[in-house]
């Protein structure tokens, strides 16, 4: 083993990988919550298939693309189906290259998977396959390489801790693009198109949280200063947007809410996703506690219009993410990241710097994915006929139901032409 | 009196109700049940487990009116549940004999009559 490896931060970033991954899930289970019943597997499985999907993806080409090489736009082939990542370190790194392969592939499946909430209850589970493979290249590991992997970004000086750009930002405007041109689905201003099953919501979100620790926790790539300012700040910004959003409930309906307070957790996650190691825990509770107001906002709004962004993703990730983002141009102190300060200590040139990430950005990441899904439009319908999506996704595409009595139903017989009585209504 | 029993698909029950409502037929309970009416076999695998599901989810309507409501109720109700494939469903006009409101003890036409609030 290369003396540079520090078994303690291996050992943490081994888990943190773990613990992400587990976000997937998560996010499938809070999806799954927000929709209705008849659509709850399938939306859970968009999540799924994220993980076979971008993980495969990720491991042929999307790695290389992101971090091999110092190419402004992109990085190059040299790690082309992981050739070269071993177990020796990547550059000044203290833990072993395929760590670090991994714990920024389960970023990858998560940031996919997001994506997903604009287009659950009518999108063909095929269609959505396929642009998942595609999005996972083109959109993320192009903006992980502008972030994390030397592109123009970081070479101009952007700071983003666990990923404000390629994740929240990616996925957020990439959500709204994909929402336009899938379309809202048949009923959406026609009926009430409730969530239906609460504890579902809130354990997602639950989850979630956990896992955000080994997301923002891992992304100072060891057990460092950097690492434990960013762990204690995941602590301290949900918490706070969660008493932000309490209130704001309070003052609309008179009531505090269990789908604001889940919305709430993954909103201050994802504020303090970018800014983690590089603003004070001060900071980071004011940033939840402001940081949540265009998000309340624009999660109140968007129903109003005729963009059916069905889960939201551009408000929880989107807004809080470009919110972060900028925040860190704002608040960040040499005194706590030992590397650059915002406004507020004295240093405009960061706050333009991460104006340019919260600019360019949305722009591809909306670009992109409009042009892509475009694409995948011509070669096969993005969308479920009004039939199906009147039967309920998880019938039409997976053959199954999420709440299967098996009342009625008759076993077929394993080789398949002898059929089996079970219960034989007619 | 009649009872008007409709039996719909889960996924048409808003359009009957909204069709009920135009129709200014007001007083109506629903519950979900299954049933099985002629339509395909739906196939669902789970790991090892083939299975036709015979039975699926239904919604039923149950609306109580005088006699001159009966055509519009049936009316509605087909309107709103129609896809023209086969399960859409069915309707029962059943003769009934006594209704009752049970706050004010009221009887039969005016029970199914809507009161104004």
């Amino acid at each position: 083993m290369s003396p540079a490896i520090d078994t303690g931060d291996t050992a943490w970033m081994l888990t943190a990988t773990a613990l992400v991954i587990l976000m997937t899930v998560a996010l499938g289970l809070f999806y799954a919550g927000l929709v209705r019943a008849k659509n709850s597997l399938n939306t859970f499985m968009m999540c799924i298939s994220a993980l076979g999907i971008a993980g495969v993806t990720w491991a042929l080409v999307g790695y290389s693309l992101a971090f091999d090489g110092e190419g402004a736009i992109i990085g190059g082939l040299g790690h082309f189906a992981l050739q070269g990542v071993g177990f020796e370190p990547r550059g000044e790194g203290t833990i072993p290259h395929l760590v670090f392969f991994a714990f920024q592939g389960s970023f990858c499946i998560i940031t996919v998977a997001l994506i997903s909430g604009a287009v659950v209850e009518r999108m063909r589970f095929g269609a959505w396959m396929v642009f998942a493979a595609l999005w996972s290249v083109l959109v993320y590991a192009v903006l992980a390489h502008w972030a994390f992997g030397g592109g123009w970004l970081a070479e101009q000086g952007t700071l983003d801790f666990a990923g404000g750009v390629p994740v929240e930002m990616g996925s957020g405007f990439s959500a709204l693009a994909a929402a336009l041109v899938v379309g809202a689905r048949k009923d959406y201003g026609r009926q009430a198109l409730l969530p239906h099953n609460t504890v579902y919501i809130l354990l997602g979100a639950g989850l979630l949280w956990f896992g955000w620790f080994g997301f923002n926790g891992g992304s100072g790539f060891g057990t460092g200063n950097p690492s434990v300012l960013a762990f204690t700040n995941t602590l301290l910004t949900p918490a706070c947007s969660l008493i932000t959003w309490f209130v704001l409930d309070l003052i609309r309906g008179r009531k505090v809410t269990a789908v604001g307070a889940a919305t709430a957790i993954i909103v201050g996650c994802v504020l303090i996703t970018p800014a983690g190691g590089f603003i004070s825990p001060g900071w980071a509770m004011a940033l939840g506690f402001l940081g949540a107001l265009p998000c309340y906002a624009m999660i109140v709004w968007r129903p109003r219009t005729r963009v059916d962004e069905t889960l939201d993703v551009l408000a929880a990730h989107g807004v809080a993410g470009f919110t972060g983002i900028l925040a860190i141009g704002l608040v960040a102190q040499i005194s706590w990241n030992g590397i650059a300060d915002g406004l507020f200590y004295g240093d405009a040139g960061q706050f333009w710097s991460q104006a340019a990430a919260a600019a360019a950005t949305p722009a591809y990441a909306f670009g992109a994915t409009f042009l892509l899904l475009k694409l995948v439009g011509a070669l096969m319908p993005l969308r479920s006929t009004e039939h199906d999506e009147a039967v309920g996704m998880d019938i039409v595409y997976h053959g199954e139901e999420a709440y299967a009595s098996g009342e009625g139903a008759i076993l077929v017989a394993p080789e398949g032409d002898e059929e089996v009585l079970v219960a034989n209504p007619s | 009196m009649k009872l008007v029993i409709g039996i719909v698909r889960p996924e048409k029950a808003n359009d009957v109700l909204e069709a009920l409502y135009r129709a200014e037929v007001r007083g109506v309970s629903m519950s979900r049940i299954q049933g099985h009416g002629g339509e395909l076999e739906q196939v669902q695998t789970y790991r090892g487990t083939t299975v036709k599901m015979g039975l699926f989810d239904k919604v039923r309507f149950e609306v109580a009116v005088s006699d001159g409501f009966v055509d519009p109720t049936v009316q509605a109700i087909c309107d709103g549940a129609r896809t023209g494939e086969v399960g859409d469903g069915k309707i029962f006009v059943v003769p009934l004999e006594q209704a009752v409101r049970i706050r004010t003890g009221a009887g039969d036409e005016a029970a199914v009559t809507p009161v104004e609030h």
